[in-house]
């Protein structure tokens, strides 16, 4: 299971790469294969203000539904277009193709919260 | 098996033949164009098949031979209460085929009648102090309860602020739903150790913007929330409502009455709960019971017993309006009177004990065979069960239909992973429930000695397994009609 070392991630499976003051979301290597095979992605509208922990994206696997939460706060600026058409991106690159949303981030502090690979992977095994 | 059906069936349109016939219409004896309108008549006849009565008799009976269901098998469809209703009520509910509600209220008197007891049983059942028949279905139930929750909270004007339900992370996903449905905002609440919900927790979301708590009790773990008076209180201190969703009150029937918990408002599935068959689509019907001081709110119309004889009320100022055309569901109703009836409270509460009862006599045959319960407390109606350790829930799920049961559910509830869900409900024998866990025993033995054989699962019916992924990640919803 790949937990790159360079992202930061919440305690429910998105990770953040942050480029120029904006942050990049996803869900992790863990989170897809737990989904299994994802079917739909509902993405937020690109404009909208979102805060930290705030369910902002919808992931519908074969087995569930599950809620997307915003690592950080700010404006969306763009969203993954692509993936309305090919939601197996998710599955297939998770830390690439298969990103979320981006958030231009209002509060950069907001990042130190959020846990370095380290820590979530001590989360993973906690988790089983 | 006697009869052997291809593989592909054709559709009924396929076996169309251009000309045959299994009816002639009668003659027409008067013109259409005369009585609806020229502009109105379609030029071109509908495509309807064209087949024999013969054909249409052996398309239909073959296409229910290969039916997995209640009339066939087992179906433990966990909290879905598939449990067997007696064909008896059906007919009582024909009875009543030749009503039309535009009727006058004064030819449809045991009609109302009906409607107005069935709601005091319901009322009496429930603990509730007035109760509208209207809603359709368990989620339309859940929709007109939050709605005269809003109602109220508007009413007393504190909408405003109070703009979040609050939803157990063990919740059915309708909560949710209905709660974004009706315009707030979803806050889940966790559930602690023993899969109850977390009293510490749910207190420090408690507050003035709160409108609602939505809970199910038993909840989907099949446990009873044991601190339910403690959880009530504390949320009527905060101003907030509470909401019961009745879809697990098959276990409680009779010993417990959500009004006495202290809910304000519970909706009922009466086609879970009270003998109408469940699944297919509908029809249901989804009553809203309330206390009194959420009675002004309730959907019209709403049947009243006079000295002169039942009405229709519709004239309630703070009403919410209308939620369903006409009465609701009627025939699903007549079926509900006529199963209170005929049960009666002390045949009601038997159903509930007995279905308690085959919940814990199966979980402690699957804790034998292997499987694991992780919220192992007092079982109500069903309970949740994990494979093996190495087994997929969706595998043993595909297993069963080759023991020719129906599987139940799975992957849910969301706190359990490779949930099997499992409500084996009070009409299902002592026999039955062994050969379900003899075979779910059989299913456990062989797939961990050989998962590919599980992986390929199930191997004796008419379809093998679905690519699951493939029909929902393009979908084609109608069938393509060959011309």
């Amino acid at each position: 299971m790949k937990v790159p070392e360079e992202l930061r991630y919440r305690e429910t499976h998105e990770w953040v790469r942050v480029e120029d003051g904006e942050a990049l979301v996803g869900i992790t290597d863990y989170a897809q294969g737990e989904l299994g095979d994802v079917v739909y992605v509902e993405l937020p509208e690109v404009g909208r203000a979102v805060s930290a922990g705030e369910a902002v994206a919808v992931i519908e696997s074969v087995k569930t539904a599950s809620d997307i939460y915003a690592p950080v706060s700010g404006e969306v600026v763009a969203v993954n277009e692509a993936l309305a058409d090919h939601p197996e991106k998710v599955n297939e690159d998770p830390y690439g193709e298969g990103w979320l949303f981006k958030v231009r981030l209002a509060d950069p502090a907001e990042l130190e919260a959020l846990l370095d690979a380290e820590a979530y992977k001590r989360l993973l095994e906690a988790e089983g | 098996m006697g009869f052997c059906w291809p593989d592909q069936v054709p559709l009924i349109f396929e076996r169309s033949r251009k000309g045959r016939r299994g009816t002639l219409a009668p003659r027409r004896e008067a013109d259409p164009a005369a009585l609806f309108g020229a502009e109105n008549l379609r030029k071109t006849p509908p495509a309807l098949p064209e087949v024999d009565e013969l054909t249409v008799l052996r398309h239909y009976t073959n296409l229910s031979r290969r039916q997995v269901g209640v009339d066939t098998t087992f179906y433990p469809l966990g909290s879905c209460t598939m449990k067997y209703n007696p064909r008896v009520l059906e007919e009582a509910a024909r009875l009543f085929v030749g009503l039309h509600p535009y009727q006058d209220e004064g030819t449809v008197q045991g009609a109302l009648r009906l409607m107005f007891e069935l709601g005091e049983y319901l009322k009496a059942l429930t603990g509730m102090d007035a109760i509208t028949l209207q809603p359709a279905a368990g989620a339309h139930g859940e929709l007109t309860g939050i709605l005269v929750i809003r109602a109220y909270h508007e009413d007393r004007g504190e909408l405003k602020k109070r703009r979040v339900v609050l939803v157990p992370d063990s919740a059915h996903g309708s909560n949710p739903a209905t709660s974004a449905m009706a315009g707030f905002e979803v806050r889940e609440v966790p559930s602690d150790a023993d899969g109850e919900v977390d009293l510490e927790a749910l207190k420090r979301e408690l507050g003035e913007h709160v409108a609602a708590i939505m809970l199910t009790n038993p909840n989907t773990l099949g446990l009873f929330e044991r601190r339910i008076l403690s959880l009530t209180e504390a949320a009527h201190a905060a101003g907030v409502q509470l909401y019961y969703d009745g879809a697990n009150l098959n276990a409680i029937m009779g010993w417990a009455r959500p009004g006495d918990m202290g809910f304000d408002v519970v909706h009922l599935n009466l086609h879970k709960t009270f003998a109408t068959p469940h699944g297919g689509g509908g029809p249901g019907a989804g009553p809203v019971g309330v206390k009194a001081h959420l009675a002004p709110y309730l959907p019209v119309p709403l049947v009243e017993k006079t000295p002169a004889g039942y009405r229709l009320v519709t004239d309630r100022a703070k009403s919410i309006g209308r939620v369903r055309s006409f009465l609701g569901n009627f025939g699903v109703l007549v079926k509900a009177y006529a199963y209170i009836r005929l049960m009666g409270l002390a045949g009601l509460k038997r159903a509930a004990a007995l279905s308690v009862l085959n919940a814990r006599y199966l979980k402690e045959l699957l804790k034998k065979r292997g499987y694991r319960v992780p919220y192992d407390g007092p079982t109500m109606h069903e309970f949740v069960a994990q494979p093996p350790e190495g087994l997929r829930a969706l595998d043993v799920a595909k297993a069963l239909l080759d023991e020719g049961f129906h599987p139940p559910t799975v992957y849910f509830p969301l706190i359990v992973k490779e949930a099997l869900m499992i409500e084996p409900t009070e009409t299902e024998s002592r026999e039955t429930l062994d050969a379900f866990a003899e075979a779910m025993g059989r299913i456990a033995e062989r797939g961990l000695a050989d998962p590919e054989w599980i992986k390929g699962a199930p191997y004796t019916t008419p379809v093998r397994r679905l690519d699951e992924v493939k029909a929902n990640r393009r979908p084609r919803l109608r069938f393509g009609h060959r011309e």
